[in-house]
């Protein structure tokens, strides 16, 4: 199995006001494959997560330690853009979040941002991303409205446009589905499972069987230290650590 | 034990009511100050006053109206309003959006806008005085805006800062996660989240332009004459309004009192403004589920 | 290479900077600004003669404060005497009792109200209010003043105060946590008892930084006080008599400030005395509701 690694993640802790959110992280995340963080509430999965895209310096009395490298750069290197490296990952949060504009420009603010002017050329691509994202057909006739009109599990989808429209390597979901219904959940887990052939996804979930259906490789957290990684079948079938194979039972959690 | 439940139920039924008469007898001090307004000022108004400026002899008696005070007014507010606007507005989008939350500077910033809030009209004026005489300048329209734009920066400042802070921080962090600058998550993305509140706040900031006398007094002066340039002094409806009050002559006195409807209807028509502009203008804003 | 959007982004946030440096400043230079207007007077007396003395001559010479600091000392208490304990009965009524479209509607009246201009309430003082007191003044002492008095002042001032000291007094309790509130019922408590035995002990800090707060805007208020309260600058006995207060003795005399040697230093010095006051109660007050805020 080819492992070219996309991330790699090297003695990483993360401090919030001298409290430690994770204990020296060191795993690699491989290329075009969909990796799933799994772990109890609380355990640093989001904190691992928002340390990809740089998000996480934003919160007040984050200390960070030790070194991220995507495709061979130490994003945290001084004199790196956090700008940059957040266009390259593009992050479907748990609460869908649309910006507060039209459906139109919700797609077109990343590529606006980054320099597209010409008016034909944002049709076709907020046309494109919203197929991409399974939602053109049910807003083609309104993308002038507003944002916030649509249900919750569109909203999603439109942020999945949206990400994926500042064209990203990589795909970073924090409980992307938690705050959706079982029809919106299942449409987004397609799509993720649609994507991995052009993007490399890392997902975070509390749901055992989520991580089951769609994981490629395995990163498993607890209480902020790395307990366990592997391919799917390894971790979920033949785990080496005894904590993991409570998690997985359901023994622990 | 019935009869002490009893009393104790009473004693909250007539406290509950003591505290509803307060609330409903502030309502009712505002419409009685109103309706007083009304009454002194509706029969002394005249359309001729609102379309003239004073001729000879206004102030004892003769024609005219006071046109030069409405629009000196207008013009002061309208100046300081828009000078208030670019130094607040980025200032109070700088502590939410770029500074860290809850860090010392985001602090102190919010700490000196509210203990400039507090400070008194009368002070801001006579500081602008002391300022005109250092830089030369005379009693003038200028001025005045100067002055009324130092007062309004705290109070535009303050209504804004309240309303970003309720803004969901997924915002910034979504926009952010696009890629986008911090200027470009404050200009581009916040800005709409919250203009209602800016609609709001910008009024509220007008509003008290209008009606400030104290800080004018020094620094705008008085003038029978339309506002022509920016170096000359200018009338103002509340000074116009105190000026006329204190003439002998009942008929000057009662066109004071039109003055003041005039005032307080301008007033009044700002805040209903402020509130259907606000609701108007959330179209896009985004609620927290 | 760095894009142009970074370096706007730096731009940007240098203005942003400059011109909140520059609004800390003006605090400063405000401070400043009026002392040194004031020196002309203040380096020929001594302090303590300019405070308390209670000569006002100014064509002899003579500058003192006294009369004007007590008399805008007493119409500022007089007027919260009334104004506090109504504002906190209609801020808790507001907050523990009242739904939410009542809630509303009484923050729309409490905005309306507090950005009436100071004229119109000056106005309305003297068209309701000094009537009012010279006939309570022939009724119950059987005196002969005008109506403008310190009384009058005073009560003028207490509804221009009212909507401020309610909104923050306001802000206080609901900033306390429904769960608080909650706990306390669910342990049998009445309504009342909550809020008097756990509400308001907690928004007691929060409660007096809002009185703080209302002697600073009562102190400073100009235009209103000195269209009600008579101008005369004494020590008054009673509350029927007139009284000068200090924003009212600069915005009378500013346009005879140059004419008599030193008078402008000495107007100058009144609003440094307000400055300093205000700034004093201003920064106290906010200390304690930064610390409030925090709390909770």
């Amino acid at each position: 199995m080819t492992n070219s690694s996309h991330i790699n993640v090297r003695n990483l802790s993360v401090f919030y006001n001298n409290t430690p959110a994770l204990e020296n992280i060191s795993v690699t995340v491989p290329d075009k494959k969909i990796t799933v963080i799994i772990g109890p509430s609380g355990c640093g999965k989001s904190t691992l997560l928002r340390s990809f895209n740089r998000l996480l310096e934003t919160d007040a009395g984050v200390r960070l330690t030790g070194e991220v490298f995507v495709d061979t750069e130490d994003i945290y290197r001084p004199g790196v853009e956090p700008t940059h490296i957040r266009k390259k990952m593009g992050l479907l949060a748990q609460k869908p979040c649309p910006l507060p504009m039209s459906i139109f420009d919700n797609v077109a603010f990343g590529p606006r941002i980054h320099g597209k002017r010409n008016r034909t050329h944002l049709q076709a691509i907020v046309r494109y991303y919203l197929k991409q994202a399974s939602l053109w057909e049910e807003v083609k006739n309104r993308l002038h409205e507003p944002a916030s009109s649509l249900s919750i599990g569109q909203q999603q989808r439109l942020c999945l446009a949206r990400g994926l429209a500042v064209r990203p390597e990589i795909i970073l979901g924090d409980e992307p589905t938690s705050a959706l219904d079982p029809h919106s959940s299942r449409r987004i887990e397609e799509k993720f499972l649609q994507l991995k052939n052009k993007y490399t996804i890392i997902l975070v979930t509390h749901i055992l069987r989520q991580a089951r259906r769609l994981a490629d490789y395995v990163v498993f957290l607890y209480c902020g230290k790395l307990i366990e990684h592997g391919p799917v079948d390894e971790v979920f079938n033949h785990p080496r650590q005894k904590l993991t194979k409570e998690y997985i039972s359901g023994t622990v959690s | 034990m019935d009869s002490r439940k009893k009393t104790m139920l009473l004693k909250e039924k007539i406290i509950k009511n003591c505290m509803c008469f307060c609330a409903f007898f502030l309502a009712g001090l505002l419409v009685f100050i109103i309706v007083v307004i009304l009454a002194k000022g509706l029969p002394a108004l005249q359309l001729s006053m609102l379309v003239q400026t004073p001729k000879g002899g206004f102030y004892t008696g003769g024609e005219g109206g006071i046109l030069n005070a409405i629009a000196g007014s207008l013009c002061i507010a309208v100046g300081a309003t828009v000078i208030a606007f670019f130094i607040g507005i980025p200032i109070v989008l700088f502590i939410n959006v770029h500074a860290k939350k809850h860090s010392i500077l985001a602090g102190g910033i919010r700490f000196t806008f509210n203990v400039l809030w507090g400070i008194p009209s009368i002070v801001y004026g006579a500081f602008g005085f002391t300022c005109m005489v250092f830089l030369g300048l005379k009693a003038s329209l200028l001025a005045g805006i100067m002055v009324i734009a130092l007062i309004e920066i705290p109070i535009l400042a303050r209504a804004v800062d309240e309303v970003l802070q309720h803004v969901p921080a997924e915002l910034s962090s979504a926009a952010a996660g696009l890629g986008a600058t911090n200027g470009e998550v404050a200009w581009k993305v916040i800005i709409r989240q919250v203009t209602p509140g800016i609609i709001t706040a910008v009024l509220l900031a007008f509003s008290r332009g209008i009606g400030d006398a104290a800080a004018v007094l020094f620094t705008a002066g008085f003038s029978d004459y339309l506002p022509e340039s920016l170096l000359q002094p200018v009338a103002t409806l509340p000074l116009a309004i105190f000026f006329q009050l204190g003439s002998p002559f009942p008929r000057v006195q009662n066109r004071a009192y039109a003055s003041a409807l005039v005032l307080t209807i301008m007033v009044l028509l700002i805040s209903v403004a402020a509130r259907y502009f606000s609701k108007k203008l959330s179209r896009h804003r985004i609620e927290n589920i | 290479m760095r894009n142009i959007r970074l370096i706007k982004n730096e731009i940007g946030v240098l203005i942003m900077k400059t011109l909140a440096g520059g609004i800390v400043l003006l605090l400063v230079v405000m401070g400043i600004g009026l002392f040194l207007r004031s020196r002309g007077l203040v380096s020929s007396r001594s302090i303590g003669e300019l405070l308390f003395a209670t000569q006002w001559r100014p064509s002899r010479g003579e500058f003192a404060y006294f009369a004007f600091i007590v008399g805008t000392l007493e119409v500022t208490v007089y007027a919260l005497i009334p104004a506090v304990p109504f504002a906190l009965c209609t801020a808790i009524y507001l907050s523990e009792y009242a739904n939410k479209r009542t809630l509303a509607f009484f923050k729309s009246i409490i905005d309306i109200l507090a950005s009436i201009p100071s004229v119109i309430f000056g106005l309305w003082g003297v068209l309701v209010i000094v009537p009012l007191v010279k006939q309570s003044e022939a009724f119950f002492t059987g005196g002969m003043g005008t109506g403008y008095s310190l009384l009058s002042a005073a009560l003028v001032l207490a509804v221009m105060i009212l909507p401020f000291i309610i909104h923050i007094i306001l802000a206080v309790l609901q900033s306390i946590s429904l769960s608080l509130r909650e706990a306390a019922l669910s342990l049998g408590a009445t309504q009342w008892q909550t809020i008097k035995k756990v509400v308001l002990r907690r928004a007691l800090p929060g409660i007096i930084a809002a009185c703080g707060l209302g002697l600073a805007r009562a102190f400073g208020e100009t235009m209103a006080v000195m269209m009600v309260a008579g101008n005369i600058a004494q020590l008054p006995l009673s509350p029927f008599e007139p009284v000068y207060t200090l924003p009212a003795l600069i915005a009378n005399n500013y346009g005879e400030m140059f004419s008599i040697p030193l008078y402008d230093s000495a107007l100058m010095f009144a609003a440094f005395i307000l400055f300093v006051v205000v700034l004093f109660f201003n920064v106290i007050s906010w200390l304690v509701l930064n610390r409030v805020k925090r709390r909770v």
